[in-house]
């Protein structure tokens, strides 16, 4: 069965699309992907802002752009239709954490906080705290409201899920009992004896046993210190999430045609229903097709095997080695992009009603904006 | 057969890591294979709760156990080893550590159903890895009932987090000293990070010969030698999903530049009884010169990861998908070249 084909120049034209986030598992093209639909709506009109959350530097590589900070920075080179233009930022987690601790915490409060170890560790190390980041980052830029339409990269993280998962691990983690135990004596110091039970007993003596006293003295503290904080961070946590759920936003489900990378875009595309998240499509990218798919591979091969008896090997004859040779990569070529769309027709038989947009593999890496320019334009020439 | 020593004798603990989308997991299990020879035991460990071992090796989710999964590697002579596996998770990780240095299993039960894990999590990453790792190292130095001189398992092979987190994952001591700077996860924590600080230890890259993949490669090696001063030992470096090259050198080389004459192909097709009407020929140039900027691409970017000076290994792109036939290929290529 045939797929939807993807109008992606209809969903960045669109207006009301504000919001545009590429996920997907690592290595299947998201940052590109996401680049070159901010270059190509910033080339049609709109004021694009592509915000990457990844530390390797691939959009600042991809866009040809040497250093990218906490700030949204206009690309050069981009003169949009009607004034459309394009920024880019890499989110820089500690900062982006530190900046929201100063903003809501009195000087002597957030620099307690900042000094803490536990939250060195907490706003410098990747797991949580960098899916957590780019929601409120993307938050932020959002509520500015200097962009009309945001591109979001998603973390390279374990899952592609994490980045949804942020708020709710967020909200679990500070609904906990033990941040509600360990807090319990700066909150109320009467009713502290309350919930001095037995479990208690054992997990402060066991956390004391693994940490050390003096670990479980800087928990504490940090979590005493961070205390007021904590509904700030839950509520912009939800708000985004709740940002993320209207129709403003479209998730694009970025994958190659390779079995993991497409169970991670099958999953993803679940939870995505799931959660209400508005899903605008599947890009498929990096996919083979030969621009002379009349000739089979079988027959490619076969006549590379006719042109191995004919060539005498003493120069003698005329050389076939190029004609056999150019054979057997096509026999090749044919054969993966075979194999290519079999996997991209369980997805298409699993989920027949989403958009796809298919991506050609390029022959050369794709590092500048005329690179990004030739995926969008591939991206919105989806020939029925 | 030759009797030569792999280039990574003596070492117990292979950490493999690599960008997303390179085919760490599937290195990972193909060196365990090509590790485990006749008589010896390799324990493959996974740790990011992706099932991705019990995917390949098409079994059931690996629990927190280690199962075997698969014979090793044979030789003419025979059938390889055992290669186990183990799926470790840090809530696992904490309930072993508690039970093997405190004797506390049931506490480490009433820590976790309190969030404690959760708790750990969040907050300090830090912790988390430490309690993983340890449980690496703890495997890789296990000895045969305690204490006979053999190791239970010859080499442990973790399928480690990615590139761009590798060098903060495996510096434990680091990450848990500005935690705690005394105490007993301080010294789990200083074990822990002996033995990946050790000879033992080697950390492998695994790339594709494309140009981010290739740059964080190298990124990854300096940041490890600049995190610990070399402490940590960088070991090969794994090219994975390498296309060869199916035409000779000159030739792709005019097919790059747009000098490659035409009509050689077409009479060379010809004689195999395909006749040109249609503008096959010209198709087929088109497609031939993408293959051979491909080949000039991957090319430019062996040179540039090899200008780390790691020992490296080529692995070629297994056409129809890996199975387990393909991962034995793998682990065939692997052994062949030297690194296991």
């Amino acid at each position: 069965m045939a797929p939807v084909k993807l109008d992606m120049d209809r969903l960045i034209d669109d207006r009301r699309t504000r919001i545009v986030v590429c996920c997907g598992s690592g290595g299947v093209g998201k940052t590109t992907a996401a680049a070159a639909i901010g270059l190509r709506a910033a080339e049609r009109g709109r004021q694009a802002c592509v915000l990457t959350v990844d530390p390797a530097r691939r959009l600042a590589q991809s866009m040809g752009l040497t250093s990218l900070d906490n700030t949204p920075r206009r690309v050069d080179g981009v003169e949009g239709a009607g004034g459309g233009s394009l920024h880019a930022m890499m989110l820089d987690m500690k900062r982006t954490f530190d900046e929201i601790v100063e903003a809501h915490a009195d000087p002597d409060r957030a620099a307690q906080i900042l000094a803490n170890p536990f939250y060195q560790s907490l706003s410098s190390s990747f797991a949580g705290t960098q899916e957590y980041m780019a929601m409120e980052k993307l938050g932020q830029l959002r509520h500015a409201d200097e962009w009309d339409l945001i591109v979001v990269d998603t973390p390279p993280s374990r899952s592609a899920l994490d980045f949804l998962d942020a708020p709710q691990r967020l909200g679990r983690f500070l609904d906990g009992r033990l941040i509600r135990l360990l807090t319990v004596p700066a909150r109320t110091g009467m009713s502290y004896m309350k919930v001095l039970n037995a479990g208690f007993a054992i997990m402060t003596s066991a956390l004391t046993k693994i940490l050390g006293a003096q670990v479980l003295k800087d928990a504490q503290t940090f979590i005493t210190a961070f205390d007021t904080m904590f509904g700030g961070f839950r509520e912009r946590a939800e708000a985004t999430y709740r940002l993320l759920q209207t129709p403003g936003t479209a998730f694009l489900v970025v994958a190659a045609p390779e079995p993991d990378a497409l169970r991670e875009a099958s999953y993803f595309v679940e939870r995505l229903d799931a959660e209400r998240m508005p899903l605008a499509g599947l890009i498929l990218n990096r996919v083979h097709v030969s621009p002379a798919a009349r000739l089979s591979a079988a027959r490619s091969l076969a006549a590379a095997e006719a042109l191995d008896v004919h060539d005498q090997g003493d120069g003698s004859g005329p050389r076939y080695g190029l004609a056999a040779g150019v054979l057997r990569m096509h026999a090749e070529r044919m054969n993966l992009g075979k194999r290519e769309r079999r996997l991209a027709e369980h997805f298409t038989s699993a989920h027949p009603a989403i958009p796809v947009a298919e991506v050609v593999a390029q022959p050369e890496d794709v590092h500048d904006l005329d690179g990004l320019r030739v995926i969008g334009t591939i991206l919105s020439q989806q020939s029925p | 057969m030759t009797t030569r020593d792999t280039d990574w004798d003596g070492v117990r603990l292979h950490v493999v890591t690599g960008k997303g989308g390179t085919g760490k997991t599937t290195v990972s299990a193909a060196l365990a294979l090509a590790l485990a020879r006749a008589g010896r035991r390799v324990l493959l460990i996974e740790v990011e709760g992706r099932q991705g071992i019990a995917r390949l090796f098409d079994c059931p989710p690996l629990p927190y156990a280690e199962r075997k999964v698969a014979l090793g590697l044979g030789t003419s002579g025979g059938e390889g080893g055992d290669v186990y596996a183990l799926a470790v998770d840090p809530e696992g990780a904490l309930l072993d550590y508690l039970e093997m240095f405190y004797n506390m299993r049931r506490a480490g039960r009433t820590l976790s159903r309190m969030g404690v894990v959760d708790f750990a999590t969040t907050i300090a990453p830090g912790l988390a890895d430490v309690l993983v790792t340890g449980k690496a190292t703890e495997a890789a130095r296990r000895r045969v009932d305690g204490r006979s001189s053999s190791h239970l398992y010859h080499a442990v092979v973790m399928d480690a987090p990615p590139t761009g987190r590798i060098g903060r994952f495996l510096d434990v001591s680091t990450e848990v000293s500005g935690l705690a700077k005394v105490g007993p996860i301080k010294t789990h924590a200083d074990t822990v990070a002996k033995v990946i600080r050790s000879p033992q230890t080697v950390v492998h890259f695994v790339t594709t010969l494309e140009e981010m993949p290739v740059q964080e490669t190298l990124d990854g090696i300096a940041e490890l030698q600049e995190l610990t001063e070399g402490t940590i030992r960088p070991g090969g470096i794994i090219i994975n999903m390498a296309r060869p090259a199916m035409l000779d050198a000159a030739d792709l080389a005019a097919a790059a530049s747009g000098t490659l004459d035409v009509s050689e192909l077409v009479v060379g097709l010809k004689a195999a009884g395909i006749s040109d009407n249609h503008g096959v020929a010209a198709d087929l140039m088109i497609e031939l010169r993408e293959h051979a900027l491909q080949v000039a691409l991957q090319n430019r970017e062996r040179g540039e990861v090899l200008t780390a000076g790691l020992p490296h290994y080529e692995l070629p792109m297994i056409p129809d998908g890996i199975d387990l036939a393909g991962l034995y290929q793998l682990a065939a290529e692997l052994r062949e070249q030297g690194a296991a």
